[in-house]
């Protein structure tokens, strides 16, 4: 599209702008984990690396980081399952209700977080404590996987959509059974589609806190259950504010994985 | 190797088919029994379990709790809607949400459409997939990093007061201004990838062409451009708009004072203990965002998540 040369520095303006606004905040976290300053005082005043070997030797950051770990891999081995089914019902069959199962399957996105905290709070509750399972890991998972399935489902059912079926229909002429298509053929295909969907089902996790809140017992307090009761304390600020700057820092690993599966697959289609 | 035997040509005097074997035959002769078999857990899992939930927490909001046990009377009362339609201050408290949300909506559609365009249509190509990484990459940084990011810098004498002294202002400090603006950033990228996504799928031939036919640029965003990216743009506001609307953990941390719905839940479930009224409460957020989903649903915007 030709764009005026005044349109297009404006639009390139608010896109620099954008950009900074978003980098900022989080280049203050990384900042403020090496200010020397116990108050963040603005600009700071030296540099430390002191409260990055506080952090590593908190014992309660420690576990809160391996609870959100197993919540995560839990949570995304669901989803796994879960998002493929429902994309392969979706994509390959025509049924009563199709537009309901993706209804069914945005909906614990959609709906605010803590509607789906209590509403799967109250029915834990009910089902499960008279089961003798209370409020724990085990949960927090369940209450996961119910919002993760959607970010599987949308990358299998967009990678089934544009592969089609023809291969599929070649491996049965050639005389593959189902389970041997499916395996052979279906699944590397959508193996990419796999890992970034599953990557993005972490990341979810990884970060939920509202769910989390209402879906978590005593003994499973994730990362950022911990980071929020500890938010409001003064003395553990420093120990927060390196946690978080950890997190900014890893969340490019993820993200340049993703990227970089999206990109070969786009080549191969 | 075992997975051979189906490949190569059949034998006379071939062995009876495994398990495996037959069971696969069975599936394929029955295209409706695999279709209940995939559909078996997801749907097991959201209808019955979450559906369930949902409509368990619905029922409850029709019970009342008991002021002197504390337990949960089971009988079927209007009056926690009541409540909530007679209390002016819930009024006030539904009414500030919605405006949030939809003040947050706003602001990422202002922002996120023109940096989407430049991303889809106007960055070099080369360049475009470092920009879509830019964007992601703070998805990844968690929530709390980042609503507590502007706790720091909104906090007094922070970076917001010191960069906003030589202009002789000073930074809107915390309260219902932070709150708009720490939500408005967090739900950002959720807005710019849809409609990047919708943008990118756009042909540069269809802006050439309303070129080619006269119209200037501003023209050609308002007849070709919006109306095909329109889906992208509810799709992207289901998320800012769900998403400011049920939270309370940002107003906790740069909201001051201020209420929202989702903390009039949390406090009623926590400190008071009325599970049957925080029901009640969130019952408000889910009809908005339905309708809101029921209107997505006409525009195709669905589809576009």
């Amino acid at each position: 599209m030709t764009l005026s040369p005044a349109a297009r520095f404006a639009l390139r303006a608010v896109m620099a702008l954008g950009l900074a606004v978003i980098y900022v905040p989080l280049l203050v976290v990384l900042v403020n984990s090496v200010n020397a300053d116990r108050a963040f005082g603005w600009p700071p005043s030296g540099f430390t690396g002191r409260w990055w070997s506080q952090a590593l030797d908190n014992e309660g950051a420690r576990e809160a980081v391996l609870t959100s770990v197993k919540a995560g891999l839990g949570a995304t081995a669901l989803a796994l399952v879960l998002g493929t089914m429902a994309a392969f019902a979706v994509a390959r069959y025509r049924f009563f209700g199709r537009e309901a199962v993706s209804l069914v399957v945005v909906l614990p996105i959609a709906l605010p977080g803590i509607v789906t905290g209590i509403a799967l709070s109250n029915a834990f509750q009910v089902v499960l404590k008279p089961l003798g399972i209370g409020l724990g890991l085990f949960t927090v998972i369940v209450g996961h996987a119910t919002f993760c399935v959607v970010t599987i489902y949308n990358n299998v059912l967009a990678r089934l959509r544009r592969t089609g079926t023809s291969l599929e229909e070649a491996s049965a002429d050639l005389g593959a059974d189902t389970f041997q298509t499916f395996r052979y053929v279906t699944f590397p295909n959508l193996r990419s589609a796999l890992v970034a969907g599953a990557l993005l089902s972490f990341a979810l996790s990884f970060d939920e806190i509202i769910v989390t809140t209402f879906t978590a017992g005593p003994g499973a307090e994730t990362l950022p259950i911990w980071i929020f009761s500890n938010l409001f304390r003064p003395n553990q600020a420093p120990v927060v504010n390196v946690l978080a700057a950890a997190l900014i820092v890893l969340s490019v690993v993820p993200i340049w994985i993703a990227q970089r599966l999206s990109a070969g697959a786009r080549t191969v289609a | 190797m075992d997975d051979d035997q189906g490949l190569t040509a059949r034998e006379p005097d071939r062995p009876a088919p495994g398990l495996r074997r037959r069971a696969a035959a069975l599936l394929h002769r029955r295209p409706r029994l695999r279709l209940s078999l995939l559909l078996s857990a997801p749907l097991a899992w959201l209808v019955v379990v979450y559906l369930g939930a949902l409509a368990a927490i619905f029922l409850t909001a029709f019970w009342t709790t008991d002021t002197f046990t504390g337990e949960v009377v089971r009988t079927f009362t209007l009056d926690n809607f009541r409540g909530l339609w007679d209390e002016p201050v819930y009024r006030t408290i539904a009414l500030r949400s919605l405006g949030v949300a939809a003040a947050v909506t706003a602001i990422d559609t202002v922002l996120g459409l023109p940096m989407a365009f430049y991303m889809a249509k106007v960055a070099r190509p080369r360049y475009r997939t470092y920009l879509v990484i830019a964007i992601l990459a703070p998805l990844w940084a968690a929530y709390l990093v980042k609503a507590y990011a502007w706790r720091v810098m909104l906090s007094e004498g922070g970076l917001i007061d010191e960069a906003l002294r030589p202009f002789g202002l000073s930074g809107p400090g915390y309260g219902l201004t932070a709150t708009v603006i720490v939500l408005a950033y967090l739900w950002l990228p959720y807005m710019i990838l849809p409609v990047y996504t919708g943008l990118e799928r756009l042909p540069d031939s269809l802006l050439d062409a309303a070129g080619d036919l006269g119209a200037r640029p501003l023209r050609t965003f308002r007849s070709v451009v919006l109306p095909l990216v329109y889906p992208s743009l509810v799709a992207g506001s289901i998320f800012t708009f769900s998403l400011s609307l049920g939270d309370y953990i940002t107003v906790k941390i740069v909201g001051g004072r201020g209420q929202l719905i989702g903390n009039v839940v949390y406090d009623n479930i926590g400190a008071a203990g009325n599970l049957p009224f925080a029901a009640a409460v969130a019952t408000v957020p889910v009809v908005v965002m339905l309708g809101y989903l029921a209107a997505a649903r006409r525009t195709g915007a669905l589809r576009e998540l």
